[in-house]
């Protein structure tokens, strides 16, 4: 491993667009953010918002008609984007790993763990099939599966869907990558082997280094996990800080819509708070905050140019020009 | 830690099993399956069980001509299916046509599968203009009847076992392009393609290591098929003397020689070989159409 110091991944107001008959999706729009080492950010937000783009725009898997037309994405200093296909190859499943989220869709169902792991394996490095296998079958004690030697010669149709997830998740650790994004990747799961699997990935993180990108639209599953949140709204940031602190005290309204919106025990009985409005067409925002029409603080000046992104208190960043101060203790 | 478990350890269920095992539930298919895998020993196994060679002219006596089944020639030897024009043994000859048909048949199916397969993979994976040129072809040559294009191809190249293979391969790669350019567009499209892109696999890895295997199911069906589909043209086109030389004989060319005596009533040498080939061809299509009841993943119970 090279002694790079900085950071691990650092984006830098990236713009990925699609070019469509319609007109152009801007779906990734001046996106900035960075991920030191063994450190997890949270990149949240609603369906459409830009996030997975996001992740497929560090791969550099940005099919046609979309593309990355500005911006930067640092990784251990090397600009990615325009790459050629061959660097980025080298690169995927190698030193960044992908974990996506439906399971059962990402295991090719006609070929046995052993010859995917093995393949994953051989892709990247020049060693044996047995010295393969050994990686495969210690990646997968690593996220806890029981005698790896018999899940080897298994097929994913005979695992459940938490195993499954495992086993994916074991693939992206095979070559020790230094960053993994992953996918909204326990959305699928029961809500108890999505605890078990989050536990597992934070102590993988904290004991190897790795850094984590984890995509996902349910804050919950962030709170417990990430250091740093970035809140999307409809391609851009809307707010980004420390995790506790953007959730227990929003600065941004978006932000703090989103956490109203999620059920809560106490407040069991009192109708369930709701952003009013759907998320505009990124075809055709408008010309101020793109969260404005369903802003309930939003007045004549958030309607005329675009907020900037700004740091509003120490190491808390929103894009908003009335946040919600009022609340910070 | 506790992590549930999907199934006993010990006994690994591979795809290959579990299609066995519903591949049985069908009895006619069983059927099937055993007369064909009897025509294919017997095919193999012809010189050592046939009670004559048909070929060898010194063994002929053209006094055992036309015989009807159930005769003993001047030697002693009986011919249970009769003997044709040149008292040939009519099963001796069915043995040695069988292996002929099915041999044409097997490995120019083989061929127009690895032919097919190749273009319409590389069709629905490159795309564009590659893509047009390639379906382009297919809608073309679809578009004629088999035995036309079949019988033109005879007339231009000849006889002779690899021509008519070579024509046979001509004629049916067109279906195999087709479905497996189908299967594949769909295929590409699923996640696991994308996973393997992710993992940094190379396009030929992904296209014959990942996409391939998840596109037999439909080859092996259209496979059955096109191998009965085969060796009907190919008797066929011998039934009307393009075909196979006369000297390697096949079913169709039996047929052939039968049918001028039809009529008078020795009606052994052209039915006996017509039999065995509707036999044939009708287990190949009742395996076929259990491969493709337990292939598809609609009706999967």
């Amino acid at each position: 491993m090279t002694g790079f110091a900085g950071p691990t991944l650092e984006v830098r107001d990236l713009k990925t667009h699609f070019f469509t008959r319609g007109g152009v999706v801007k779906a990734v729009d001046g996106v900035s953010f960075e991920i030191g080492k063994g450190r997890i950010l949270g990149l949240v937000g609603e369906s459409g918002s830009g996030k997975s783009i996001t992740g497929f725009s560090i791969l550099g898997l940005v099919d046609p008609p979309g593309r990355v037309v500005e911006g930067e994405i640092r990784f251990k200093g090397e600009n990615l984007v325009d790459q050629p296909e061959e660097r980025l190859r080298a690169i995927r499943g190698n030193r960044i790993a992908m974990i996506f989220q439906d399971p059962m869709m990402t295991l090719n169902p006609v070929l046995r763990i052993d010859t995917q792991m093995i393949e994953a394996v051989q892709a990247h490095h020049s060693v044996s099939a047995d010295d393969a296998r050994q990686r495969a079958r210690d990646a997968l004690g690593r996220v806890g599966i029981p005698s790896p030697d018999e899940r080897l010669k298994a097929y994913p149709h005979q695992f459940s869907g938490g195993m499954r997830q495992r086993v994916a998740i074991a693939i992206a650790l095979l070559n020790n990558p230094e960053l993994i994004i992953a996918d909204e990747p326990t959305t699928a799961l029961d809500v108890t082997i999505q605890g078990q699997i989050l536990y597992e990935v934070q102590k993988l993180c904290r004991e190897t280094g790795t850094s984590l990108i984890w995509i996902t639209h349910d804050l919950s599953v962030v709170a417990g996990l990430a250091d740093r949140i970035c809140v999307m709204y409809a391609g851009k940031l809307a707010e980004s800080g420390p995790v506790d602190d953007v959730l227990d005290r929003p600065l941004h309204p978006y932000t703090k819509g989103l956490l109203g919106s999620v059920p809560s025990r106490n407040r069991r009985g009192s109708p369930l708070a709701q952003i009013p409005g759907m998320t505009p067409s990124l075809m055709s925002l408008p010309d101020g905050c793109a969260f404005a029409d369903r802003c309930p603080r939003a007045q004549g000046d958030c309607r005329q140019a675009v907020p900037p992104m700004a740091e509003i208190l120490p190491g808390r960043l929103a894009r908003c020009i009335r946040p919600h101060l009022e609340d910070q203790a | 830690m506790s992590a549930p478990s999907a199934t006993a350890p010990g006994k690994i269920e591979t795809p290959f099993r579990r299609l066995v095992s519903e591949f049985v539930e069908d009895r006619l298919a069983v059927l099937g399956a055993v007369v064909l895998a009897v025509i294919l020993l017997v095919a193999l196994f012809a010189p050592l069980i046939s009670p004559q060679n048909p070929y060898d002219l010194s063994k002929l006596d053209i006094l055992d001509s036309r015989l009807p089944p159930g005769s003993k020639s001047m030697d002693g030897i009986t011919f249970w299916l009769g003997t044709d024009g040149q008292g040939r043994d009519m099963l001796s000859g069915i043995f040695y046509g069988l292996r002929t048909s099915l041999a044409v048949g097997v490995f120019s199916g083989i061929l127009a599968m690895v032919v097919g397969m190749a273009l319409g993979l590389t069709a629905a994976y490159a795309g564009g203009r590659t893509e047009t040129l390639i379906m382009r072809l297919v809608d073309l040559q679809l578009s004629f009847p088999t035995i036309l294009i079949a019988l033109i191809l005879l007339a231009v190249l000849g006889q002779g076992v690899g021509k008519i293979i070579l024509a046979l391969v001509i004629v049916q790669w067109a279906y195999y392009a087709r479905t497996i350019r189908g299967t594949a567009l769909v295929e590409r499209r699923r996640e696991y393609v994308e996973a393997a892109i992710c993992l940094g696999l190379s396009k030929p890895r992904i296209i014959f290591g990942h996409i391939l295997p998840n596109c037999m199911p439909p080859m092996i069906v259209i496979g059955t098929v096109q191998v009965a589909g085969a060796i009907a043209l190919e008797a066929t086109l011998s039934f009307l003397g393009i075909g196979l030389p006369i000297t390697e004989p096949s079913l169709g060319l039996l047929i052939a020689n039968g049918f001028e005596y039809l009529l008078s009533g020795k009606y052994w040498i052209s039915f006996f070989p017509g039999i065995a080939l509707l036999i044939t061809i009708i287990s190949i299509n009742l395996v076929g159409d259990q491969l493709r009841d337990v292939l598809n993943p609609r009706l999967k119970r």
